[in-house]
């Protein structure tokens, strides 16, 4: 594989991950709340949209795992809200329940392929492969190229790109209608706006539950694309999710709602660049999630070191004669 | 019946456990509207525990709360804002640092301002600056400042404007220039003054300031252990000096009002 299809797929990958990462943002940056819901509702997304997609909706399955993500959310924001539950409880108790109903959907087993018997026309039962966003798309362009070899991976980049963007474009502009501004201002100052007789509480959960949506979504693109759904596969996710934010900050800055939901697009496409760069060097795959999070202790970390040094340098500064 | 009720009402905080403390004793009031009463009394007398029984930041053991007619003691706090606005010592308080003053001002006018897709509009807009400039603060060019960039004074004066933008009922003002220097408390309060008389608006007004107490407004009522001990207003109140008031208290309390965070003069 020469550089230029290893980056394609990075950014693919990072298209997938984007949703996720907007919905991380949006709990940790624009509502100021630890949200461990996303572990769950990553694999709820995913669950839901692996259902769907063989019963033969693959487009439906996309909105169901956006529903889903959703559903978790309006949980885990009633827990917070109405029962005053800690929003870090409130998020693990709605993602262990979770669990439970996303095993369900599954069958009761730990993971689901995108396919289903079917008899060929020699009378043999076959498992045939369920139709997806993916598989539509490049079939779309190679019926529009007329390159029969169109490289998939830059099919996926280029129908989940478009995806992104039309999401992160919504989201750029219900930011500042009269409902997103709220949910602005109840992460920045709840008080403020319960005195301003706007229901804090509704806001919070709106906010709860559109991060989740996405992050569900999310979950859904990602069972199109590899074909299979996987009960495991949201453990570390929030992480992911937070290193994505961060980085997406160190480049873009922080000011601003629609500068965030640029960074946290960008901080996703990053974040996968780093990850194939690590693949490159015989990074095993299991490794991920400790790069993730020492990626976030890093940068988390910078401002405090930065200070530290800032002021032993003022310091000697201040001893030489 | 117009203007604000107060009918008995009495809180207990942590009822039942052995720290119970009597907030508010049977506390009845009548503000005709258009009053503007000032509040004293010394630390833990009940005062800010009062304006949280008329914000709805709690339910109380026992009492009514009657605003310009309807019974609002079991409304939530957020639906009594649309009437009330309130104003705290903290600056920060009433203000969202990470937004523009213009999104502020946006959000405080939610209550009155017509339907619109976009919080920020041009007509809302063009009304935010007129009031901003008439603050005399230079704040009408600094529209897209974040909030929390402005000082507390200047953040305290904003609050102002969110507090009474939606012309409420009443306004409700704990101590609102207590955390503000001399010059910039007495700009706030000026401010505070021309927006009442402009407007006309039923208010309640804590502070610790006996001669601010007596000068200001028009009738003054002094707390003690969640009760009103002393009501004065009219030609009674207008001839009251600071000692004759103190003086006044003791008889009705039975001990001295002066604390260490009473301004006497
Ligand atoms: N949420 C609460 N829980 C328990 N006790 C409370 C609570 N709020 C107030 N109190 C108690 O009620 C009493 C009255 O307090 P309040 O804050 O109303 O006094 P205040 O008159 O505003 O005093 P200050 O001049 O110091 O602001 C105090 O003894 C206080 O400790
Ligand atoms: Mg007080």
């Amino acid at each position: 594989m020469n550089i230029l299809s290893l980056l394609v797929s990075a950014l693919g990958q990072g298209m997938i991950y984007a949703p996720m990462a907007l919905g991380v943002f949006i709990a940790f940056r624009v509502l100021n709340t630890p949200d461990l819901t996303i572990d769950g509702s990553f694999v709820a997304g995913m669950c839901a949209c692996a259902v769907v997609t063989i019963a033969g909706h693959p487009y439906l399955a996309l909105l169901c795992g956006l529903a889903v993500g959703a559903l978790a959310g309006l949980v885990t924001g009633l827990l917070q809200t109405r029962l005053r539950i800690n929003p870090i409880l409130s998020g693990i108790l709605t993602m262990t329940g979770l669990y439970t109903i996303n095993f369900m959907a599954l069958g009761g087993q730990s993971n689901l392929y995108l396919q289903r018997a079917a008899v060929n026309s020699a009378g043999v039962e076959t498992q045939v492969a369920s139709d997806t966003l993916y598989k539509a798309f490049r079939a779309f362009m190679v019926s529009l190229t007329g390159n029969r070899r169109f490289d998939n991976n830059l099919s996926i980049l280029i129908v989940t790109g478009l995806i992104v963007a039309a999401v992160a474009a919504v989201l750029a502009v219900f930011f500042f209608t009269r409902t997103g501004m709220a949910i602005r201002a109840t992460g920045d100052n709840e008080e403020m706006v319960r005195s301003s007789s706007i229901d804090a509480d509704r806001s919070r959960i709106q906010g709860i539950m559109l991060s989740n949506a996405l992050v569900g979504l999310s979950g859904a693109l990602l069972c199109e694309q590899q074909r299979y759904a996987d009960l495991n596969f949201g453990s570390g996710m929030l992480v992911v999710g937070l290193a994505s934010v961060i980085i997406g900050q160190v480049f873009f800055g922080q000011r601003g709602i629609t500068l965030g939901i640029i960074s946290a697009v960008a901080g996703s496409l990053v974040y996968r660049i780093i990850l194939q760069v690590a693949y490159r060097v015989d990074m095993p795959s299991y490794a991920v999630k400790l790069l993730s999070a020492v990626i976030v202790v890093v940068a988390l970390s910078i401002p405090l070191l930065r200070k530290r040094f800032a002021e032993r340098r003022a310091e000697r500064e201040e001893a030489e004669p | 019946m117009k203007g604000l009720s107060l009918i008995g009402l009495r809180k207990t905080f942590e009822k039942g456990t052995p720290n119970a403390k009597l907030a508010l004793d049977d506390v009845s009031l009548e503000v005709a509207p258009g009053d503007f009463i000032t509040v004293l009394g010394s630390n833990g007398a009940g005062k800010s525990t009062l304006f949280n029984a008329i914000l709805g930041k709690f339910r109380l053991d026992r009492g009514r709360i009657i605003l310009d007619g309807e019974d609002i003691t079991r409304l939530p706090d957020h639906r009594r804002a649309l009437n009330i606005g309130c104003l705290y010592q903290d600056p920060l308080r009433g203000t969202a640092p990470n937004m523009t003053i213009e999104e502020n001002l946006a959000l405080a006018y939610t209550r009155k301002a017509s339907r619109s897709f976009f919080a920020v509009n041009r007509k809302d807009s063009a009304y935010f600056r007129e009031l901003l400039r008439r603050l005399d603060l230079g704040l009408e060019d600094r529209m897209k400042t974040k909030m929390g960039l402005l000082s507390g004074g200047q953040r305290q004066a904003a609050s102002l404007l969110m507090a009474t933008i939606a012309e409420p009922k009443l306004l409700l003002l704990d101590e609102h220039t207590a955390a503000l220097d001399p010059a910039t408390a007495e700009k706030v309060l000026a401010l505070t003054r021309r927006i009442i008389a402009e407007r006309s608006i039923t208010c309640l007004m804590i502070t610790h300031n006996m001669q601010c107490a007596l000068e200001l407004g028009s009738r003054t009522i002094v707390m003690d252990s969640g009760r009103i001990v002393l009501d004065v207003a009219g030609q009674e109140r207008a001839k009251l000096t600071v000692p004759q008031l103190l003086e006044r208290f003791r008889e009705n309390a039975g001990r001295d009002l002066a604390t260490d965070r009473m301004l006497l003069g």
